[in-house]
Order: C-alpha cells, then sequence, then structure tokens
C-alpha cells in the first residue's frame, strides 16, 4: 500500500474528470451542464499539477528567495495551468451565453425537452 | 435514448475508461518525484534572461505564443459573446430601475473598490518579479469596477464604464501583443523573439525585456475583456427584454434601428 | 523563409484586432473589404509558404533555436500538409468571406466588423493548429478555432436551433479538448517534453520492455478522442450534423470543407509524430483503430445523409461520410494512401463548400432548405442547378474530379473490400445530393410525401440575407463556381497531383518513398462506377420513391442522433472506451 501516495493526486484527477462526465450525461439543466464540464476541466488542472509537483519544493519565483537555494516545482506545468484556466473561464463564458439564448428560444434549459434537432 | 440505457452506456463505458486511466496512473512517475527536464530549461532560461518569476517567463518568453493563442481564445470569446448575447429581432430595452442599496454594503464597496483596482494594476505591475501577471491582475481589475453595481447601482457603473471604449481598448491590447511580436520578424530574429530590449536588473520593475510589455498588453486585455463580458451579461439581465416594445433607451442609433425594423416587420 | 511562419496567425489576428477596433466607425463596407483583404493576404502567404516548403521550414517562436536538442520554446511546422492546411483554410475562408459579401445577415447594431473579425480569428485559429509541432500549442489553437466556431454556428440567435446547435457543438467539443488536454498532461509526465518530435523521442527512450504500456495508450485514446470529436469520427459525431445544419452558410463553408478535416490531419500529425515510433502505438493496432472507426463512420455517415430532407444535414452527414474514408485512409498508413487523401481532401473542400453555397442561395431565395417544401420552386434558377448537379457529380467521384483522382489512388492503396466502402459511400452521398437537385430544381417525380416523425426539417428556417432575394446576387454564384473549378483543377491540372504527393511524402517519410500519382483505368473505372451508381440510386429514389424509402430500418440509427447532450455525451465516452479496446492487443502483446 506504500504506493497509493504517489499516485493518489492523478487518482483524484482521474475521478474528477469521470464524475464531470457523469454529470455531463444525467444533466437535466444545461446550466449544471456547463458545470459538470467545468469539473472536467478541473480535473486537468489537478493533473497538470500533480504531474509537475516535486517533493519539499517551492514556488519557481525568486524575488525572494536565492536561484538554486531550494527545489522548485515544475513552472511549465503552472503556465499550462494558467492557460487551461483562462480557455476554461472563456468557454464557460460562451456557453453560459448560449444557455441564455436557449432558454430565451425554447423556454426550457432541460436538455430532454429540446427535440428541434434530432433524425 | 431512454434515460435508462443511456446510465447504461455511461456505467459500462466509464468503467472502461476509469480502468485505463488508473491502469495509465499506475504507470505514471510517482507524485512528487525529482525529474523535471523540461521545468528546469525553463528555471535556467528564465534566470538567464533576468526574470525573476520562472512561470512569467514561460508566458511571455519562452511560450509567449501559447499565450498568443490564449488571448486570442479570450478575444474571440468576447467577440462571440457580444455576438451571441445582442438584442435579439424580438426584444427590446428596457431603462432598469435603480435599487435600494443598504448603507453597509454601499459603503463596504465604496471603500474596497479603489483598493481592489489597485491591487489588480499592482498584480499585473508585477508580474514578471512575483506570483500574479497580466491575467490575474487584469481580473481582479476588472471585477473591482462591477463593485459599483453593487455599492451605486447600474447606471453608476455605466457612467464609468463606456463598454465601446473597452472594446477598442481590448483589440488595441490585443494588437499591442501582435506587434510587439511582429517587431522581433522585422529585426530579423523571429517571431515574439525577446531579444531586442535589454533584460536589465534582476528583480527590478523593469527586468526581463520584453516580458513587463507582453505582460501589460495582456493585463490590459483581460481587463478590457472582462468588463466587456460581465457588461454583455449584465445587459442581458437588466436591460433587454423579451417583447416588441418601444425602446425606452435615449440612444439616437437604437431609435434609427428600431425604425428600420418596424419596417421591415411591416413589409 | 520560416521566419514568416506565424505571420499565418499573426496577421489574420491583426485584422481582426483593427476590425474590432475601429468597430462603431466602420461603415459595413469597409469592414467587408478589410476582411477579404486580410483573409486573402494571408492565403496568398500560406501559399507563397508552401511553394517554398522543401525542404520543410521550421520554426521555432520566440527564436528558442533548440541547444543540444532541447528547447524551451514551442515548434512550428512549415512543411507540406501543415502548409497545404493553412492555405486551404485561409481559401475558404476568403471564399466564405467574398460569398457573404455585402448580402449575409445584418450585422449586429453598432459591430459591424464582427463577422469579418470572428471569420479572421477561425482563420487564424485553424492555420495556428495546421502549424502546431508543440502538442499544447495545438491544444490552444485546437481551442481558438473551437470557440470562434461556436460563436458562429450559434450567429443567427433569433432561430432556436441555431442555438441549440451551438451549445451541443460547444459541449462536446469542449470535453473532447479537456480530453486530450489530459493525454497531453500524461505524456508530459512521462516524457517531459511538449514538442511532439520530442515527445516521440522520449516515448521510445522510455518504453519499458521496448514497447507500449498502459499510460501510452491512455494518452494516445484521450488525444485521439479530442482529435476525432473535432473530425467527427463515429460515434464523435452526433454534434456535427447538429451544428451544421444551423450555421450560416458561408461558416458551414469553412466547418464542413476543412474544420473537420482538420481533425483528421491531427490525427495525422499526431500519429506521425508523436506515436509512430518503438514506444508509441504499433502500426498494426493503429490501423484496426482507424479502419474500423472509418468504415463505422463512412456507412453511417452515408446511411443517414440519404435519409434527410433539410438540405444542409444532408450535406453535414455526407462530410460524416467522407471523415470515415478520410480515416480509413490515414488509417492503412501507406505512403500511396496518405497522397489520395490528400487530394482527396483537397477536392472534397471545394466540392462540399460549393454544395453549401448552393444551399444557402435556396435559403435566401426561398427562406427554406427543405428538399419536400421546396420541391420543383427552383426551375428558374438555372445556374444553381448546374452547379449543384456538377457538385453532386463530383461529390460522388465523377473523373476528372480531384475526388475522384484522390479517390481512385486512395481506392488502389487500400485495395479489396475497403475500396467498396469508398465506392459506396462516395455513390450514395452523392446520390443524395443529386437527388436532391432532381426534386428541387427539376422537380422530376412525384411530389415526396414526409416519412415520419423522427426528422428535422428544413422549412420556416429565416433567410440569412436582410430580405429574401428576388435575384440571386452575382458573388453568392461565382464563388461555388471557383471552388467547383478548384475541384476540377486538382484532378486535371497535369503535374498538381504529384506536386501533392511529393510534399506528402516529404513530410511522411522524410522523401524516402517516391510515389506516383495519376490517373489509372481501374481508378477511372471505379470513379465511374460510383458516378453511375449515385445516377441510379437518384433515378430509383426520384420515380419510385417507396422503393429506397425504408425508414423504418433506419430508424433505429437515426433515433440515435436524439439531439440530447447527455446522449451524446455518453456516446463518446463509449467511443474513448471503444478506442481503447481496439488499441489494447498492441499494449498486451509489448
Amino acid at each position: 500500500m506504500t504506493a497509493v501516495p504517489h499516485v493518489l493526486p492523478y487518482l483524484v484527477a482521474v475521478w474528477v474528470f469521470l464524475v464531470g462526465c457523469y454529470g455531463l450525461a444525467t444533466s437535466r439543466n444545461l446550466i449544471h451542464a456547463v458545470g459538470c464540464l467545468a469539473v472536467c476541466q478541473s480535473a486537468t488542472y489537478v493533473l497538470l499539477l500533480a504531474v509537475g509537483y516535486r517533493d519539499g519544493a517551492t514556488a519557481p519565483v525568486f524575488s525572494d528567495i536565492e536561484p538554486g537555494s531550494r527545489p522548485l516545482v515544475d513552472p511549465v506545468v503552472q503556465a499550462l495551468a494558467l492557460t487551461d484556466v483562462v480557455v476554461g473561464a472563456t468557454v464557460t463564458a460562451l456557453l453560459l451565453a448560449l444557455v441564455l439564448q436557449v432558454s430565451k428560444r425554447h423556454g426550457t434549459v432541460d436538455p430532454d425537452e429540446l427535440s428541434e434537432l434530432r433524425g | 435514448m431512454s434515460r435508462r440505457t443511456r446510465l447504461w452506456l455511461v456505467a459500462v463505458s466509464g468503467t472502461g475508461l476509469a480502468a485505463l486511466l488508473v491502469a495509465a496512473c499506475l504507470e505514471l512517475p510517482p507524485f512528487g518525484g525529482s525529474s523535471h527536464p523540461y521545468g528546469e530549461r525553463a528555471v535556467r532560461a528564465a534566470l538567464a534572461r533576468h526574470t525573476a518569476n520562472t512561470i512569467a517567463s514561460v508566458n511571455f518568453d519562452q511560450r509567449a505564443y501559447d499565450t498568443l493563442g490564449e488571448m486570442s481564445i479570450l478575444f474571440a470569446a468576447v467577440l462571440g459573446c457580444v455576438v451571441l448575447l445582442r438584442q435579439a429581432r424580438d426584444e427590446h430595452r428596457a431603462r432598469p430601475e435603480p435599487a435600494e442599496v443598504d448603507l453597509p454594503v454601499r459603503r463596504y464597496a465604496l471603500i474596497v473598490l479603489p483598493v481592489a483596482v489597485v491591487g489588480g494594476l499592482y498584480v499585473i505591475a508585477h508580474g514578471q518579479l512575483s506570483p500574479g501577471g497580466g491575467f490575474q491582475g487584469g481580473v481582479v481589475a476588472a471585477t473591482a469596477l462591477h463593485l459599483l453595481y453593487l455599492g451605486a447601482d447600474y447606471r453608476a457603473l455605466e457612467r464609468v464604464r463606456p463598454v465601446g471604449l473597452f472594446e477598442v481598448a481590448d483589440s488595441l491590447a490585443v494588437s499591442a501583443y501582435l506587434v510587439l511580436g511582429l517587431a522581433g520578424v522585422l529585426a530579423g530574429t523571429a517571431f515574439l523573439a525577446n531579444t531586442l530590449l535589454p533584460y536589465g536588473t534582476f528583480n527590478t520593475l523593469s527586468s526581463g525585456g520584453n516580458v513587463p510589455l507582453l505582460n501589460a498588453a495582456i493585463g490590459m486585455e483581460v481587463a478590457c475583456a472582462v468588463v466587456v463580458l460581465l457588461a454583455r451579461f449584465l445587459d442581458q439581465a437588466v436591460e433587454i427584454e423579451q417583447g416588441n416594445g418601444k425602446d425606452d433607451k435615449d440612444d439616437k442609433d437604437d431609435k434609427e434601428s428600431e425604425k428600420e425594423n418596424g419596417k421591415e416587420n411591416g413589409a | 523563409m520560416h521566419h514568416l511562419l506565424p505571420l499565418l496567425v499573426a496577421l489574420p489576428l491583426l485584422g481582426a484586432a483593427l476590425l474590432v477596433a475601429g468597430g462603431r466607425r466602420l461603415p459595413r463596407r469597409a469592414a467587408e473589404t478589410i476582411g477579404c483583404t486580410v483573409s486573402g493576404a494571408t492565403a496568398a502567404l500560406a501559399i507563397t509558404l508552401l511553394l517554398n516548403s522543401s525542404p520543410p521550414l521550421v520554426e521555432w517562436a520566440g527564436g528558442w533555436v533548440p541547444v543540444n536538442g532541447e528547447s524551451v520554446g514551442i515548434m512550428l511546422i512549415g512543411d507540406g500538409p501543415a502548409l497545404g492546411m493553412a492555405a486551404l483554410a485561409s481559401l475558404l475562408t476568403s471564399a466564405a468571406l467574398a460569398y457573404s459579401w455585402r448580402y449575409f445577415d445584418e450585422p449586429p447594431r453598432r459591430h459591424a466588423g464582427s463577422f469579418p473579425a470572428l471569420m479572421l480569428v477561425f482563420q487564424a485559429g485553424m492555420c495556428g493548429f495546421a502549424i502546431a509541432g508543440d502538442l499544447f500549442n495545438a491544444f490552444v489553437f485546437f481551442e481558438l478555432m473551437s470557440v470562434v466556431a461556436y460563436a458562429l454556428t450559434g450567429y443567427r440567435i433569433d432561430e432556436a436551433k441555431a442555438v441549440q446547435g451551438a451549445l451541443t457543438f460547444a459541449i462536446v467539443t469542449s470535453l473532447g479538448a479537456y480530453a486530450l488536454l489530459m493525454g497531453i498532461a500524461l505524456l508530459y509526465a512521462r516524457t517531459g517534453e511538449l514538442a511532439m518530435a520530442q515527445i516521440g523521442r522520449g516515448l521510445d527512450r522510455t518504453a519499458v520492455h521496448g514497447g507500449p504500456d498502459a499510460l501510452v495508450l491512455a494518452s494516445f485514446v484521450l488525444v485521439l478522442t479530442g482529435l476525432l470529436v473535432k473530425a467527427a469520427a463515429v460515434p464523435f459525431h452526433f454534434w456535427l450534423p447538429d451544428a451544421h445544419a444551423v450555421a450560416p452558410t458561408p461558416v458551414c463553408m469553412v466547418l464542413s470543407g476543412v474544420m473537420v478535416e482538420l481533425g483528421t490531419y491531427g490525427v495525422w500529425r499526431v500519429y506521425g509524430t508523436v506515436f509512430a515510433g518503438p514506444g508509441g502505438i504499433p502500426p498494426a493496432d493503429l490501423r484496426r483503430v482507424l479502419v474500423v472507426l472509418g468504415v463505422l463512420t463512412a456507412v453511417v455517415g452515408a446511411v443517414m445523409c440519404w435519409y434527410q430532407r433539410h438540405i444542409k444535414r444532408l450535406l453535414a452527414y455526407s462530410t460524416v461520410a467522407h471523415t470515415g474514408l478520410f480515416l480509413i485512409g490515414i488509417g492503412v498508413l501507406t505512403p500511396e494512401a496518405d497522397d489520395g487523401i490528400a487530394l482527396y481532401l483537397i477536392a472534397h473542400a471545394g466540392v462540399k463548400a460549393a454544395l453549401f453555397a448552393c444551399a444557402g442561395i435556396l435559403l435566401d431565395r426561398y427562406g427554406s432548405v427543405d428538399e419536400l417544401a421546396l420541391f420543383g420552386k427552383a426551375r428558374q434558377l438555372r445556374t444553381v442547378a448546374a452547379l449543384w448537379g456538377v457538385g453532386a457529380l463530383g461529390l460522388a467521384g465523377l473523373p476528372p474530379f480531384g475526388t475522384a483522382l484522390g479517390k481512385a489512388v486512395t481506392e488502389e492503396a487500400v485495395g479489396g473490400a475497403l475500396a467498396l466502402v469508398y465506392v459506396a459511400a462516395s455513390a450514395v452521398t452523392g446520390g443524395a445530393v443529386l437527388r436532391v437537385g432532381a426534386r428541387v430544381f427539376l422537380g422530376l417525380g412525384p411530389r415526396p410525401k414526409s416519412d415520419g416523425e423522427y426528422e428535422t426539417t428544413g422549412a420556416g428556417e429565416r433567410p440569412e440575407t436582410r430580405r429574401r432575394l428576388s435575384r440571386v446576387p452575382d458573388t453568392m454564384t461565382a464563388v461555388p463556381a471557383l471552388l467547383l473549378a478548384g475541384a476540377l483543377a486538382v484532378g486535371t491540372v497535369p503535374g498538381f497531383g504529384g506536386l501533392v504527393a511529393d510534399a506528402v511524402n516529404e513530410a511522411g517519410s522524410g522523401g524516402v518513398v517516391v510515389t506516383s500519382v495519376h490517373w489509372t483505368v481501374p481508378g477511372v473505372l471505379l470513379g465511374l462506377a460510383s458516378a453511375l451508381l449515385a445516377v441510379g440510386l437518384t433515378a430509383v429514389a426520384v420515380t419510385r420513391p417507396a422503393l429506397l424509402a425504408a425508414p423504418d430500418r433506419a430508424l433505429p440509427l437515426r433515433r440515435l442522433q436524439s439531439g440530447h447532450i447527455g446522449d451524446y455525451v455518453a456516446w463518446l465516452l463509449v467511443g474513448t472506451t471503444l478506442l481503447g479496446v481496439l488499441a489494447l492487443p498492441g499494449v498486451l502483446g509489448a
């Protein structure tokens, strides 16, 4: 069982991703679905940051530490996570804008009641 | 597909995917391991270019081209929201009623507002030195303005926030980032190359060459973009109403366009 | 020359930023002129670079040229396929902008430039994705083109179908993108690199027992999920008909003509650079994955295409069917098939965009894109009818269209039963399009009847132009004519096929393999066969509608396309698991 702490953060990411997918598939409200999509995306944050972590390391910012004095976590994944956050926020904004229009045009935000496009 | 069938599908395929991903996790290097080749290279490169915040160096120097894409996504999302949240044919604008605000809320908002704006600008300005930067500071500064909506009312917010101006500033910030990038091409090095400006003294505001400039452009872009985005959503929440009523708003453009709409509907 | 590669992204972005900055003051005509000019200039740049891409260009953004094989920068690839896709995307964007010239839907109040600006950002996203040599950078541009595509799809906010289609598109594609990112994170954890070529080398270096393990498999599955969602392979395809049927016509031209194909291109690029080594996924497994999915996609796409009455939806399904054909072609992993697919893809883009452009004319003229409602109504549109017929035959693969040449080369490379899939899928989709033409433009056969309630009609749509067109503007007919001429030129201009083949081989095998691309007798016969089959199907469908309209048998398949986001997400998960199962033997055997 000693291996568990070494993979636990990764497993958390997997769990978060799958939970998000489950929520998306069973959602009864489009705003909830957009939230679930954000949950799926959070999995990518967790995974990226977990991949970049290093035991006993500090942030890769040298305004108050001497370069080379301490081990550092991976700065690249942090930059990637930042990009990812921005992407997530903008996609969410667009999705919410679309949900807003769906609710106006269809009078509902329940995916079960949207039946214009099929077959 | 019935709900039940869907649930079955999700259960079966989700189990398969979960098994695959868990097996993959067991093969990953142990959490907290010390092998980060790219990360270490990035730290060295950041120090060589006198950028104290390695993440800023990755974002605005080493992988500045990614940030260009990221900024464009934000720009596109703003443009998209402007288009998607425009006034539809069967809608009109209503003048929002001023709302009563409790005194403590008003006081709090008005005290915090300047602090938050300055805080946001500080975070932008120190992006290359300490945690933060254009993205984070821009969001803080932009949302800070909206304390006015909480503390006073919508019209007060509209007065300090001419959306059109912010849209223009947003696209100018995007252009600035691009022009800084193109300067590298014109100088014969490479797109977004950080070789034109001196790298300055380590750990000072002007260190890092191009980094502070790109960071500032991003800060401006993000702040303006968030303001415009929120403005569009607020418009929907407060001003735009369904039904083909008459516009109350004393806006010349709106009236003209309304007339046009009327003509078309009649035709 | 290689320093100019990033300009393919920067130029259209700058144009878009200027359009937005000038937004309120700019009259519509000026905005559209700027849009067309910038888009055209980018296309010219892409073509110039393409002509200079031998040997392939490589650019490190920021000037971070690798030291000892290691770099902290982002690599851009400027080889034939990359620049070819960028050029194709740019040309189609220009065509779409020219098509929408002054006639397209009223721009949002005081934002005259927003439609051309969005199209320019879209172009930048597609070019950026095409030339990305870094996996994370590819994700960023994947997202950029997706985000713009969502907004453009939902552009007509007054239409209930449009906003629903856009939302479905957005949710499914975003989920795919996050899967892609998970895959990238796994690859980064294993190799500590982000550039595609470096990841590939890292996988080979770290391969345990000289073969792939569960981590490689999982990252392969996740990355492919993202790309195949974009490419609209079955069962990831459900968003496509919903989105393409409702997007504004100029947007459809670009979406169906090139954005979807960029997903296929991404699969080719990522497999070739990341997973093709000994530490990646063995060729036999990739072949199994892509051929199975490809055949499934081609069959489902073709069958569903046949049963549509909503004309744009019908065209969307034909895109699905063709995606299947493309996937089979790149799946067999032979240089000849790659050449064939490259030609097929270029010519298909022209034909498909032209057909969408014609459908758009119908919509703007008659306020409907429903095959049954428009029966015999478009008799006076002779030019459009001719364009439609030519386009349909091009889609079916009639020689000497480029589609036929590409198809023939691929058929020869895949051989046997798979070649039959090509003939059948192109004949059925071409036949469906031809059937629409025969009914709508010529009014042939008995008036067709509606065949059930489980379908999407195309009636009651609002024209995209300010008011219904009384006469079709010249730009709207000139653009499809030019596009069709382009598709024809792909097959007829001597030497073009050879140029494309050389460019593809140089990128794929480093120029080791030399293939020759030319018309062969079996190829021409197969092309004629599929075109004849298409005509035959049309004749039967028009004269004896009851014979081929057996909706009951296709009904279970049609019920799957339920328009429900939850269903689509469930299918996405099924597809991901399917990918894993299909590629599993290679990992177990290692």
